[in-house]
Parts: C-alpha cells; structure tokens; sequence
C-alpha cells in the first residue's frame, strides 16, 4: 500500500472511519532482526480492533509503535491524520494524551498504592483538587469492579485486580484511543470473560477506539469488531471475525483452529 | 586428519591460488582489525550514550512541569538516607588517618603538623572521594536497581503512556539530585573526620591540641575547601548518571537488573577515581597560574 501523501497526512486530515492509519512500517533489531517489515493496517474508529499472531512475531512491537515507545526504520503512524512517526517527545506527548494503554502484565507503579497509580495521570495533567482526584479514582475503580482497595499495593492484590487497576489508570483520563496488549494473559478463564466484558462495556459506554494485541483465540472472537492476523513481519490478514473465518489461507486458519477455541468456517 | 584435509586441495591445485590467499588475508586484517576495535570502539559509544543521556536530562530540566516533590524526594534519598553511613565511615577515616599519621610524623618530631596534613588530604582528596564512593554504593546501587525493576517490568514505558516523559521524571530529579546532595555530604564528612581525627590525635596519642587546631587552620584554607566541592560535584553527577543509565538500559529480566547494579557500582567507583586524577591535575595546574 503506498504511503499517505502530506496533504493527507495532517491534523486536519481526519479520516472519520479510521482513527489511525498505519503505511509500510518497518523494524528492524541489531541491523539484522527484521521483525516487522512493512505493516499496513488501519484501526476503525470506536471499534475494537485486534491483531492476532504467534509468539514473537511482533505484536507488541506493533503496538509500542503506535504511541511513539519505538521509531520506525521506515513508515508512516497517522493518529487522527497526524504522522506521528518524526514527532519529538515533547510533541508526541501532546500526541500520548489520546491513548491509554493496558500492558501485558499491568505495570502499575509497584513504589505507589492502587489509589496513587489510578490518580497518578490526573495528578500530572489536570489541575483537579486533591478530593476531585480521589473521588474520580473511587468512581474509576468502581467502574472496573473494584472497591475498598485504594490503599493497597499492586503486590497485595491478585493479578486479574491488577488488570483491572491498570485499566483504571488507562481510563482515567478519558483516553480517546485504547490499546491492550495481551489483556487476557495469565487469566483463568473466568477472569478473562470478565477482562473480556469489560472490554466490550468500555467499547460501547465511551466509544472509544480499541486496539487489542492478543493470542487468545476465544477472547479475539467473543469482542472484536475487526480482526488483523500478523506474520512474518506483515498484516497476512484483516477483516471482521466472519470473514477471518472464512479465510482461504491456510496458516491463519491453521492458527485459528489449532486453538480449538473457534471453528473455521468451511472447515471439514 | 585436519591437516591432511587441508593438505589435499593446495597439492592437487599446486598451491595456494594468489587470489584466495589474499583474499583470506584480507578477510583475517578486517577480523584482527575489527577485535582490535571492538572495545575502544564500545567504550565511546558508551561514553556517547551517557552524554546523550546527560543532554536530554539537562533538556528536560528546563521544561516544565517543575516536579519539586520528586526532586526532595530524590534529595532524601540521594542526601539524608546516606548521612549515617557517610558520617560514620567519616569518622573511622579520620581516626585511622590520625592514627597512621601520627605514628609516622613523631619519628621525625613534627606530629603537630597532624591536623594539617589531615585537613589538607580530607578537604581535597579523601573526604569528596570517599563520600561519593559511599553514595555510589548506597544510592547508586539503589538507582539502578529501582530504574532496572521500573525498565523490565514496563514502569518505565507506562510513564511514557501517560505522557510523562520517563527521562523528565525518572533521570533529572536524581542527576540533580545528586550534584546538590554530594558536595553537602562532602562537608558533612569533613567536619566528623576532622573530629574524629582530633579525638585519635589529641585525646588518644597526646598530639598538642593547640598545635593540632591552629596548623590545620593556618594550612586548610578555602581553595582546598573549594577543589573538594568542585571535585564532589562532578562524581555526583558522574556516579548518577551512570546509574540512570545502566538502570534506563536494563534488559533482560532480574539477572539484566543484577548486571546493571553490578556495572554502575563498579562504572562509578572506577570514574570516580579516574576522573579525581584528571581534576587534581586540572586545578594544580589552574591554581599554579
């Protein structure tokens, strides 16, 4: 797919079907590890989209693209039609503030208590009193199921309520863009159909555009809206669940049904 | 058998064609060349990095926000929680100090020159070296094992996130830190050495009180007070720095973060002393002008 002209690729620019707009990315790793190698994708605006992969195939290097944690030997990143890819860090933290972002094995702050990583955001960017911020934090926290947990430390709660803090403090700021990288990972089932619920609930409450990295077959079909499957470096696949399983080639399906989680369609 | 091998292609094309031969030639300068460099090479690359880093902290020290907590809070830790152990490593020095002094200075009759002797060596080599020895252990380790921790398990990456920028938050409150809290520290370690050494030398080994006092007061003045300082502000900011570094660098899970502690520990301890003979040499010579 051909890159995005400049024209095209400014703020004003805003494509009202996709949120963010992703053209030939490539990344490489010591000059020789060529893990992504040249990405085109575009994420639905206030739908949940998920990119599917085997281990280390680059999903969350993906994903560390998008909000500016890595550059791109080469590509195009539009968020809302801003190349976001030769920002700085000062502006690609005005570029931050739209996205939150629920990390694999949460990464709450594990010097502060659950209220002071829900607060933390609000504390650095808004001018809100000390009783607003609170009150937020409790609302937040009841929001994700949880109560009566403020003072506690990440290492004193269960890993699903550490999932559940670290989508908190990802909501905190009314992000307009949410990214989760492996949300479900080192869940029991029944925690991951909550997470999974959870996802679903935001997605509809707020509106606000979901990009899941997952390999968890079951969660990937029970909420996405679209569905991309990474490979080799490049998106192999992309379109909503019913024409993944409809799909022709065979290593998607393969990696879809060796999960048992879903049958392919067509499938003998 | 290796030889054999090897034996057979030279003798059935009648030796080694001049092409391959030069070829294998040049293939072994480019391997002998590139090993000879490899770690000069790697050094000033590391070198770079830490004044890159350097540059962004100092970059963000001037953009707001202002986190005034954070720095105090670094301040604490950096300063007042190395206070005890600096205060008494400071003491033990300066005894030690007096004590060897004094038995080496009264075999020529001139042990009232102690009090001198250990001002000047406390104010302008030992106290600042020591201190930022101590500190590098103490807070340095702690730095790199926090910013280690905070990098493998993606503290550091969720700072950014939250546009917050990680550099901002995490290196420039404890860089700064550390060049406030070190020289203060210095001083502190100065003044329980000196008491400790006039304990040693005056309550223990009957060095003359007077003679102990006013030699160190007519030899110590503030030039030598200054260079200390100078000196203790430069490991401070060299002994944090490169803990930010190897904690903001830290890979590959609780051995990466091991590694890191082992290498700012040992990366400080080792500048430090290199850098306190290029300073010495500096401001002899500025002082000789």
């Amino acid at each position: 797919m051909a890159l995005i002209s400049k024209e095209d690729a400014s703020p004003t620019g805003r494509d009202e079907q996709f949120q963010i707009r992703i053209r030939g990315i490539q990344k490489t790793f010591g000059g020789i590890h060529h893990v992504l190698r040249g990405i085109d994708l575009d994420i639905a605006r206030g739908k949940i989209n998920t990119v599917i992969g085997g281990s280390g195939q680059g999903k969350s290097v993906l994903m560390k693209h998008l909000m500016g944690l890595l550059k791109p030997d080469a590509g195009q990143i539009l968020v809302d039609g801003e190349d976001v890819v030769p920002l700085d860090d000062f502006q690609l933290n005005r570029v931050r503030r739209k996205f939150g972002m629920l990390f694999q094995y949460s990464a709450l702050f594990d010097s502060l208590t659950v209220e002071e990583n829900v607060a933390f955001a609000l504390k650095e960017h808004t001018k809100k009193s000390r009783d607003e911020i609170r009150e937020i934090v409790v609302k937040r926290l009841a929001s994700v199921g949880l109560k009566n947990i403020e003072k506690k430390y990440p290492a004193e709660i269960s890993g699903g309520m550490r999932k559940r803090v670290g989508l908190a403090r990802a909501l905190v700021l009314e992000p307009e863009i949410l990214l989760y990288d492996e949300p479900t990972t080192g869940l029991d089932p029944i925690a991951t159909k909550n997470v999974d619920d959870m996802i679903r609930d935001i997605s509809q409450q707020t509106g606000v555009t979901s990009v899941v990295i997952s390999h968890d077959m079951a969660s990937t079909f029970r909420i996405s809206d679209r569905i991309s499957m990474l490979r080799d470096g490049i998106i192999c696949e992309s379109g909503v669940p019913d024409e993944i399983l409809e799909s022709s080639d065979e290593i998607v399906r393969e990696f879809i049904e060796t999960s048992g989680a879903v049958r392919m369609k067509g499938a003998s | 058998m290796s030889a054999e091998r090897e034996a057979v292609p030279n003798s059935e094309a009648g030796g080694p064609e001049p092409s391959q031969g030069s070829g294998q030639l040049w293939s072994r300068v480019v391997l002998m060349n590139e090993k000879l460099w490899k770690h000069p090479a790697s050094v000033v690359e590391t070198v770079g990095d830490h004044m890159l880093l350097l540059g962004r902290s100092m970059f963000w020290l001037a953009k707001p926000p202002f986190r005034i907590t954070v720095m105090l809070e670094a301040m604490e830790f950096i300063g007042v929680q190395s206070l005890m152990i600096v205060s008494l490593i400071g003491t033990f020095v300066g005894m030690v100090f007096a004590l060897q002094l004094t038995s080496a200075l009264r075999q020529f009759g001139t042990e009232s020159f102690v009090g001198a002797t250990l001002g000047i060596a406390l104010t302008r080599e030992l106290a600042p070296v020591f201190t930022s020895i101590v500190v590098a252990a103490r807070a340095g380790a702690g730095i790199a094992t926090e910013l280690g921790s905070m990098r493998i398990t993606e503290q550091i990456d969720a700072l950014a996130t939250m546009a917050v920028n990680p550099i901002q938050y995490l290196v420039t409150p404890r860089i700064v830190a550390a060049i406030i809290m070190v020289p203060l520290l210095t001083m502190i370690f100065n003044l329980v050495a000196m008491l400790g050494g006039y304990g040693v030398a005056v309550g223990l080994l009957n060095v003359d009180r007077g003679a102990f006092v006013e030699n160190a007061r007519w030899v110590v003045d503030s030039k030598d007070m200054i260079q200390g300082v100078v000196k203790a502000t430069i490991f401070g900011g060299a002994l944090s720095l490169i803990s930010c570094y190897q904690g903001f660098n830290a890979s590959g899970g609780a051995k990466g973060v091991g590694i890191g502690t082992t290498r700012a520990v040992v990366g400080s301890f080792v500048s430090i002393l290199v850098l306190d003979y290029f300073l010495t040499d500096i401001i002899l010579t500025l002082q000789k002008r």
